[in-house]
């Protein structure tokens, strides 16, 4: 993966493969302490503790197309080749929660990318699931919601060509604070 | 209250007609898939997901369903995406740029013909979801 914007949409790709119906992205900002903290939190159908144990193993998936899951185990790379952390949280019935953080003064931190498109990609392939996205800088806070999107939408679909300027110019919002 | 003139009635009717756009997931005349395994998405597939939906935006087209779905198990020809036009099989194209996409698109969305240089084959494929 060339960048954070790509690790976002594999993550939340498998929170909708999990069936999840709401999907939270925080991104966090901290200029004090130098990192940047990632979190990706769905409602999907979770994983049971064997399955959590090995979801960060590149040779351990779910899928039946293939054998091996490189999703997790690239980001956690991404995150502990900076000097940072991974962790995972994930319960049958309650979802999954993601958390990578980064240190941003490292040589090997990737850079952002394009968040937008990564949101545009998740709301066109998936219009029926909330999407949200937090993005925070030190005391700054922006929330980009489908659902505020959807009020203002009035009766234009959210996959809907007509509805992408609107979608866009909330996300740009959100990502400059 | 003022009169509606017929401009305005046309203005009406087109919008009414464009918000019940997908409303039914059967109401479209072709729907593209575009593959978003992480496989797909490491190869580029974001960016073909972006091509096509700028050939639609171009285009000012409604009733093409542009969406995404997992890993098919091809992973070394990604980015893919799927074709299929309501009513014929779908076609999954392969090795996907955005200049590809742009031939697809005009060739096989709009006119019907299939792309045989990029197209992998005719028929579904089973993916993650």
């Amino acid at each position: 993966m060339e960048d954070l914007s790509l690790h976002i949409l594999d993550v939340a790709e498998n929170s909708l493969a999990a069936k999840a119906t709401r999907v939270i992205i925080r991104l966090e900002e901290d200029t004090q302490a130098k990192t940047l903290r990632l979190v990706i939190e769905d409602n999907g159908q979770g994983m049971d503790k064997e399955t959590l144990k090995r979801a960060v193993d590149p040779f351990f998936t779910t899928k039946q197309t293939r054998r091996v899951g490189l999703g997790l185990s690239l980001l956690a790379q991404a995150a502990h080749a900076t000097g940072g952390q991974f962790s995972l949280e994930s319960k049958p019935g309650w979802g999954t929660k993601v958390t990578a953080t980064f240190k941003t003064d490292h040589w090997d931190l990737k850079p952002l990318g394009d968040i937008s498109q990564t949101l545009l990609t998740l709301i066109l392939g998936h219009p029926e699931v909330e999407l949200i996205f937090i993005h925070r800088r030190d005391n700054q806070e922006a929330i980009f919601s489908t659902e505020k999107v959807k009020a203002e939408l009035n009766g234009w679909l959210l996959n809907s060509p007509q509805a992408i300027p609107l979608i866009m110019d909330h996300i740009n919002k959100a990502m400059n604070l | 209250m003022p009169k509606l003139t017929i401009e305005e009635l046309e203005k009406l009717r087109e919008r009414a007609k464009k918000a019940t756009f997908l409303r039914e997931t059967t109401d479209y005349r072709a729907k593209i898939t575009v593959h978003m395994g992480t496989c797909g998405i490491a190869a580029g597939a974001r960016e073909i997901m972006n091509a096509f939906l700028q050939e639609l935006q171009a285009r000012d087209i409604t009733d093409v369903l542009l969406t995404n779905s997992g890993c098919a198990g091809l992973c070394s020809r990604e980015p893919m995406a799927t074709i299929e036009i309501k009513g014929q099989a779908p076609v999954k194209y392969v090795d996907l740029t955005p200049e590809k996409v742009k031939q697809i698109f005009e060739k096989h969305v709009l006119g019907g013909e299939i792309v045989q240089d990029y197209a992998l084959g005719i028929g579904s494929e089973k993916t993650d979801y």
